[in-house]
């Protein structure tokens, strides 16, 4: 089916609002005719993922469209960028580099995007309504805003997100469609031990094994004994969305999609029923650590996505003002980091040995120290994803509290039941 | 054969590279070598600059657009690259090159089916979606 534009949208193409929002309009049409959209809708808002630093090149995009006088045309929120601009945190990205990505940064801003720097814009004040069609960026931040809040999000890529913000529609596909977000596969949790099920290793281990089974499928998990946490919620998208290419998952009873098995499936039958068994769990675990040895750490990272206040709130009481052997990277946004601060908790923890890293994350930019074979703990299933690849540290992974005890004794430690 | 033109771009002949898992180009390719970094990749270590890359599927972040903008940038690049569907979240990074004024490579769509009977041979990409399927001359010499 060829695209069809509006006169609006014609118009914006043929640079009635500029040079920039035509660019950006030609980039939205290009992918609407690539994903076979017959035509592009309005968007309520954006999520930018495009203002961390990969290369040169991505600078230039950006600053081809503030030289167009390019402009978002609906409320947009920023992922993360590569630089620190609190100063809470350092790091060790050469000046060209550094350079570049702050011009990245400020075109960003330039363009009229909101610097919130975060990878959790949803605990940051920006939560569309149920319902709404919306073009968001950054993988976890797309399964949150579709699953957990109802949102409509197709899993925009760097580019797009910002070319649908400036254009102020998107490419009519996918996620949009209600017919598209039935859940198809039911991942049965119902025969795991309810003990795991209300662990707090449970939703980030669930959500790697989900990943991994079902791609870009939407499923249902069905069988939980407990009501998530939004932390834990977020926990499971983010690994899931590593793992996979997960954009929707629904979970009978919690999300706005499913309040049952069969609400979420249409009221059809599933394709498929995945019966989740403990030994699919030991080995989802077991995959999430790559370091060879166990014996030994250099750094323990958590915050992917960005911490909460409640998860400031857990860490300062599990370090219970002890002095850590070796730095625990606490990654976060402005909107936690304000609150941490208010209350002199930011202090506090870097009393302990804490570094609070924000506006960014320790494996998206340089920031863990360049040591050759060192291992990372997390308990972040995204992180234990994406680490190895992006910062060279082997993982191990582990709950909260096992990753604090091994930041305050230097050495991994695991609790006998976990 | 005959292949689905996902993005028009320059003709290519070059061996094919057919990827036997998912890959997340973000954080599973070096933007600056062109090298798969993904440890737990079965292809980890190789290079897919300069070759037929055939993805069986892609995963993970949304940053992929800007590691293939920034490949094709640095001319690493894949010669083409053959999808068993459209990703929008890839294949931005060649609508944007293009938008930025540098050839790109073509993007084209074929079932994965297919992909096995690429393994060690050289293809030959036409403008037209044309895939030819000849040995790799490297063997060519011991046949």
């Amino acid at each position: 089916m060829a695209l069809e534009l509006s006169a609006q949208q014609q118009a914006i193409a043929d640079g009635a609002r500029g040079e920039g929002a035509a660019m950006a309009m030609r980039i939205v049409a290009a992918t609407a005719r690539l994903m076979g959209a017959p035509s592009l809708i309005p968007i309520a808002s954006a999520h930018i993922d495009g203002a961390l630093y990969h290369g040169d090149s991505g600078t230039h995009f950006a600053e081809k469209l503030v030289e167009g006088g390019a402009k978002v045309a609906v409320r947009a929120t920023l992922n993360v960028g590569s630089l620190d601009l609190t100063g809470c945190s350092k790091n060790r990205l050469p000046s060209h580099e550094r350079a570049m990505a702050r011009r990245m940064m400020d075109a960003y801003r330039e363009l009229g995007c909101e610097p919130s720097w975060t990878c959790a814009p949803y605990q940051a004040g920006h939560r569309p309504a149920l319902g709404s069609d919306v073009a968001w960026g950054e993988s976890n931040a797309v399964v949150f805003c579709n699953s957990v809040l109802g949102a409509r999000t197709n899993r925009y890529g760097d580019f797009l997100d910002i070319a649908c913000a400036i254009a102020g529609f998107a490419p009519y596909y996918g996620f949009h469609h209600p017919e598209n977000r039935r859940a198809t596969v039911v991942f049965d949790v119902s025969g795991l031990d309810p003990a795991f099920l209300g662990s707090e290793v449970a939703w980030p281990i669930l959500g790697s094994l989900y990943g991994r089974e079902l791609g870009d499928a939407v499923g249902v998990v069905a069988g939980i004994t407990a009501h998530p946490s939004e932390d834990a919620l977020k926990a499971f998208g983010a690994a899931s969305a590593s793992a996979g290419a997960v954009g929707l998952f629904h979970v009978a009873g919690v999300t706005p999609e499913a309040p049952d098995v069969a609400a979420a499936l249409h009221h059809q039958p599933p394709q498929a029923v995945i019966k989740v068994t403990a030994e699919m769990i030991a080995d989802s675990r077991r995959r999430l650590s790559t370091a060879m040895s166990m014996d030994r750490i250099a750094a323990v990272a958590i915050g992917s996505p960005h911490l909460s206040i409640a998860e400031f709130e857990r860490l300062e009481a599990l370090i219970a003002g002890r002095k850590l052997k070796v730095p625990l990277y606490a990654c976060t946004g402005r909107h936690a980091l304000t609150e941490l601060e208010r209350d002199g908790g930011r202090q506090r923890l870097e009393e302990s040995g804490v570094i609070v890293v924000a506006d960014t994350c320790v494996v998206v930019t340089p920031i863990l120290p360049d040591i050759a074979d060192a291992v990372l703990m997390t308990n972040s299933g995204k992180f234990a994803h994406y680490a190895p690849g992006n910062t060279g540290y082997g993982v191990i992974y582990g709950s909260m509290a096992e990753c604090v005890e091994s930041a305050v004794l230097g050495r991994p430690v695991f609790e006998a039941a976990a | 054969m005959k292949a689905e033109i996902l993005v028009a771009g320059e003709p290519a002949e070059a061996p094919a590279l057919v990827l036997t898992a998912p890959i997340s180009f973000w954080g599973g390719v070096n933007p600056k070598s062109g090298r798969i970094a993904d440890v737990r990749h079965p292809q980890h270590g190789l290079s897919i600059s300069g070759k037929v890359l055939c993805l069986p599927g892609t995963i993970g972040s949304s940053s992929a657009a800007a590691v293939l903008l920034e490949l094709v940038t640095a001319g690493l690049a894949p010669a083409a690259i053959i999808l068993h569907e459209p990703d929008a979240i890839l294949l931005l990074g060649l609508i944007v090159a293009q938008e930025m004024g540098h050839p790109v490579p073509m993007a084209l769509r074929l079932d994965r089916g297919e992909f096995a009977g690429f393994a060690g041979h050289e293809l030959a990409i036409g403008c037209d979606g044309s895939v030819l399927i000849s040995p790799l001359a490297v063997e060519k010499g011991f046949s």
